[in-house]
């Protein structure tokens, strides 16, 4: 049996559909991930990736900016206040943020700088063009 | 003179008929975009619905209820009001319904000896309140005629802080519910203390949920997703009431428009009919007179006159062939 997945923003549902496996990364808990059958789970999302592993083969990807996710009975809600399907997002530019936050880590670590790092790389491992 | 007159009145014609061409387009760039607000609200129902829903089931669990946002501030003693209106007029009386009853709230705040801090949102809400000298803490402008999420976001981190440094005593939401596309109503809504929903303490923790970090770690988080949310869906709420209540004041306006053509051109007529009658009568009565002076009866009508020429303009002709009188 098929996890039911829905990707949620505020303003819209961005995903929704069947899937064997979700992976995603909590805070400070390191990457989860939920098969069918999986026991009740609410957890705060970390900046990172949300994968989505499709029953009918393939997979989606999304980079997610914090929200939470909750499973249960099968059904695996992801609520995010900013999340980017892999399809939406520029590479051009999250590669250019990457480095610009990265320099700005190098120089000083301020939060900001460090959370600008987190999303940038997030959203190149949405696209798999990381390295 | 009469012919004075019936130019005016076509001039005010002409410029009836334009001004109902104006508000009929404007009714109808309201009507889709209240379909659109309503979309939107819509697909906005999911998150909300969520995170309402994830938040019961933290507290559930036995999720401390000592954030911030939950806890009254008993030392603080100003009330707060964010007043969502729009940029624009031409809706009737949506945001004078807002206005007057975020007013008559902050009025009863003042006669409890509490200070006020106004949020404004909206062109019209800020306006209002400088013209009344009431002190505008914060104001934002350029969202409520689509809000987006990234708006809800920057209006809740100007309250959030505030009521979390134990500053302010409540915060009221005053804006405009849309019940359905012919009913939208004012209201004023406590936002700060976050009431928590209520929770049936017999049914005791539902089914055993794992948590990571913690319920109160994830409540401490989703807290302020929630406020987010809900001033969200209050955004939106507004912009379909305010665009409902523009559709239906530009159709008001297109009849009204319709209407004052129609008696407007009665009028017209009916000056122009008169100035006809008069030009005969002139033209009759100076006849007559040169005949008394003759005697003649065939210089009744001198003989180079033709209709035409009586009354050049006004004389509706159905056939073009020169009459012979």
């Amino acid at each position: 049996m098929p996890l039911a997945v829905e990707l949620v923003s505020p303003e819209r549902t961005l995903f929704s559909g069947d899937a064997t496996m979700v992976r995603a990364r909590t805070v400070g808990g390191g990457d989860i991930a939920f098969l069918a059958g999986h026991a009740p789970f609410v957890g705060a999302l970390a900046i990172a990736t949300v994968e989505i592993t499709l029953a009918e083969g393939g997979s989606e990807k999304a980079a997610v900016h914090g929200g939470f996710i909750e499973v249960s009975h099968d059904r695996v809600k992801i609520l995010s206040d900013l999340a980017e399907l892999s399809s939406t997002i520029d590479v051009e530019r999250a590669r250019k943020a990457q480095e610009k936050a990265q320099a700005a880590v190098q120089n000083g670590d301020d939060a900001d700088a460090i959370a600008a790092l987190a999303r940038s790389t997030a959203r190149l491992v949405a696209v798999e063009q990381f390295h | 003179m009469a012919g004075g007159q019936e130019r005016i009145l076509r001039r005010r014609i002409k410029s009836v008929e334009s001004t109902k061409k104006i508000t009929r387009a404007m009714e109808l760039i309201a009507a889709t975009r209240v379909v659109k607000a309503q979309d939107r609200a819509a697909s906005a129902r999911p998150y909300s619905d969520e995170i309402t829903s994830v938040i019961v089931d933290l507290l559930r669990a036995g999720a401390a209820k000592e954030h911030p946002l939950l806890r009254d501030n008993p030392t603080a003693n100003v009330a707060a009001f964010v007043v969502i209106t729009s940029d624009r007029g031409m809706c009737g009386g949506y945001n004078t319904n807002v206005l007057r009853m975020a007013e008559r709230a902050i009025d009863a705040a003042r006669a409890q000896g509490q200070g006020y801090s106004v949020i404004a949102v909206g062109k019209k809400a800020i306006k209002h309140f400088r013209f009344r000298g009431l002190q505008i803490d914060a104001e934002f402008e350029g969202m409520t005629d689509q809000p987006i999420y990234d708006n809800a976001r920057d209006i809740a981190a100007a309250v959030r802080r505030r009521y979390e440094s134990g500053e302010l005593a409540s915060v009221d939401l005053s804006y405009t519910r849309f019940l359905s596309s012919g009913v939208q109503q004012a209201v004023l809504r406590r936002f700060l203390p976050l009431e928590t929903p209520a929770i049936d303490e017999a049914a005791g923790p539902s089914a055993d949920l794992e948590y990571e970090p913690s319920p109160t770690g994830i409540l401490n988080e989703i807290l302020p997703r929630y406020l987010e949310s809900r001033l969200f869906s209050a955004l939106l709420d507004a912009s379909a009431s305010e665009h409902a209540s523009r559709q239906r004041a530009m159709k008001a306006a297109t009849e009204n428009a319709e209407d004052l053509k129609t008696s407007l051109s009665r009028i017209m007529n009916r000056a122009r009919q008169d100035s006809i009658t008069t030009e005969i009568m002139e033209i009759v009565g100076g006849a007559e007179a040169m005949s008394a002076d003759k005697g003649s009866a065939h210089e009744l009508i001198p003989s180079h006159l033709e209709p035409q020429h009586a009354f050049p303009v006004h004389l509706d002709r159905t056939d073009h062939a020169p009459s012979i009188h």
